[in-house]
């Protein structure tokens, strides 16, 4: 099976149960290197936990996951630094490998975060903290990139921007990518694979067949669903344009 | 050259401002405060064993307090208290055990005074290459692990997920905290061993803007508490445990001139 060579993750029936309660069970997935797959669903679906069972960040698990590679880059949805620290964005950068000056410069530029090098982290906006952790990501050049909601606090247009920088990344590093977004209508059209997630796998598929899915509608309401639909053909007319990303 | 008592007192104080001042900015940056304080008095009851069973000072400290300390880690675990209480518990019991056993063992007799606040000026060749050899050897293993530390300080799970290993270097840095008390407590006491890691560190944070920066100042201010400590001592014969960190407390205030500083230009 040549896919095997590009598996970098797989889950078979992956659960965590914590305090006499599933976070999330039965969980299969796998994840490739050059594709992007997304996660979705309520709050405490268990899309975090997802990830993190991925990362092999769970002691104790049910089920299985497997990981193929080791050079992963992590972008958590919270991350609280202690400002006892005195840390600069260009430390930061280096948190945990040895980069290069001009590797910095590349991932900050490309996130659009260049002049933030030699700031202290502590005086960040939401926003360019979201960035400076992208870039750190990037610059790692990693197989795997776990992203777990890279948008928060972005304004809308960088928000964009940032999710077509992370289509630029797949095709550039072809690393694999797992992605949880609460965003659904800017995420879909960049994705491989929807996994949508309730607690357990609620259904997964290509983008448009699981925005089409029974069990999503009625997860998220038909008015949800409408809008991701409208939004999904306007991608798809943007595309033409572009070219024929989305052929692939 | 050894031969006088204060040039010895003046080696190994600095020898240990070399050693305390990074293993402080990571006691400062991981809130271990108390948790170097609770070591410390758990080298008591080190102390009174090394005494009863005639073993050396520095092994027997470091033997009590590493296992004090896999102990916290282990009651962390399997109770549901917070870590400070812990803490609470493990100091002052182990620091009652001690001198309980001092009162059993009445044909010793103890320098309370030496082993709260230590005799500086009373050490001997021997200590100096104790402190030396054995602060060379936690400065090369910080060395070692200073990455994926230093990682897992910022952010445990992003260390975690990206292939380092915080709980391990969670556990060797504990053994270097035991060492460091192990080999300083009969220099400055262990009242005081907490106030030489915390003390500089917290200079150094208050003019410092990355990491290493904090590190460098760390062990600046120690080596100042240090020598400002001991001649003033000198001078004005002052206990000399006690003088280093009231010189390292009035450099302290002395920093904070910058912080006002700096946040006045910031406004």
């Amino acid at each position: 099976m040549e896919s095997s060579d590009n598996l970098l993750v797989k889950m078979e029936k992956a659960g965590v149960f914590i305090n006499n309660k599933w976070l999330v069970k039965d969980v299969s997935l796998e994840i490739e290197k050059g594709k992007i797959i997304t996660l979705i669903g309520p709050n405490g679906s268990g899309k975090t936990t997802t990830a993190k069972m991925a990362l092999g960040l769970y002691k104790n698990i049910s089920g299985k996951v497997e990981k193929f590679t080791k050079k992963i880059a992590y972008v958590p949805q919270k991350i609280s630094i202690d400002w006892t620290l005195p840390i600069r964005v260009f430390d930061f950068m280096n948190l945990t490998s040895d980069l290069q000056d001009q590797e910095i410069n590349e991932a900050l530029e490309i996130t659009g975060a260049k002049h933030l090098l030699n700031n202290d982290l502590k005086s960040l906006s939401g926003g360019e903290f979201q960035r400076v952790l992208m870039a750190r990501a990037v610059a790692k050049k990693p197989d795997l990139l776990v992203l777990d909601e890279p948008v928060q606090g972005v304004d809308f247009t960088g928000e964009i921007e940032l999710y077509e920088l992370i289509k630029k990344i797949s095709e550039t590093l072809k690393c694999g990518i797992l992605l949880i977004s609460h965003n659904l209508h800017v995420v879909m059209s960049k994705t491989d694979h929807v996994v949508c997630l309730n607690g357990h796998v609620c259904c997964s598929g290509t983008p448009i067949s699981v925005a089409n899915n029974k069990k999503y509608q009625e997860l998220f309401g038909e008015d949800v669903s409408k809008i991701l639909s409208i939004y999904e053909h306007k991608h798809d007319h943007k595309h033409g344009v572009d070219g024929s990303v989305e052929e692939n | 050259m050894f031969d006088d008592f204060f040039i010895r007192a003046l080696f190994v104080g600095i020898g240990m401002a070399l050693v305390t001042g990074p293993l402080g900015c990571f006691v400062v940056w991981r809130r271990l405060s108390f948790f170097g304080d609770t070591l410390a008095h758990s080298a008591l009851l080190g102390i009174t064993i090394a005494y009863t069973m005639e073993i050396n000072i520095a092994l027997s400290v470091f033997i009590v307090s590493s296992l004090v300390a896999l102990m916290l880690l282990k009651l962390e675990k399997t109770t549901n208290l917070p870590t400070d209480a812990l803490l609470g518990l493990l100091a002052h019991s182990s620091l009652a055990v001690g001198l309980v056993v001092i009162g059993l063992i009445a044909t010793i007799r103890f320098d309370l005074m030496g082993l709260l606040f230590g005799d500086i000026l009373a050490v001997n060749v021997n200590d100096i290459i104790i402190v030396w050899f054995g602060g060379a050897l936690i400065l090369l293993v910080l060395k070692l692990i200073y990455k994926p530390l230093f990682a897992s300080t910022v952010n445990y799970e992003l260390a975690e997920a990206e292939g380092m290993k915080p709980e391990k270097v969670k556990a060797i840095f504990t053994l270097l905290l035991a060492a460091i008390i192990a080999i300083s407590i009969k220099m400055v006491g262990l009242l005081l061993i907490t106030g030489m890691l915390i003390l500089p560190a917290a200079i150094a944070r208050n003019i410092s803007s990355n990491p290493k920066g904090m590190v460098i100042y760390s062990v600046i201010a120690g080596l100042m508490s240090v020598l400002i400590g001991l001649f003033s001592s000198l001078e004005i014969n002052t206990p000399s445990g006690p003088s280093i960190i009231t010189a390292g407390l009035i450099l302290f205030v002395l920093s904070l001139i910058k912080i006002k500083r700096s946040s006045q230009l910031k406004s």
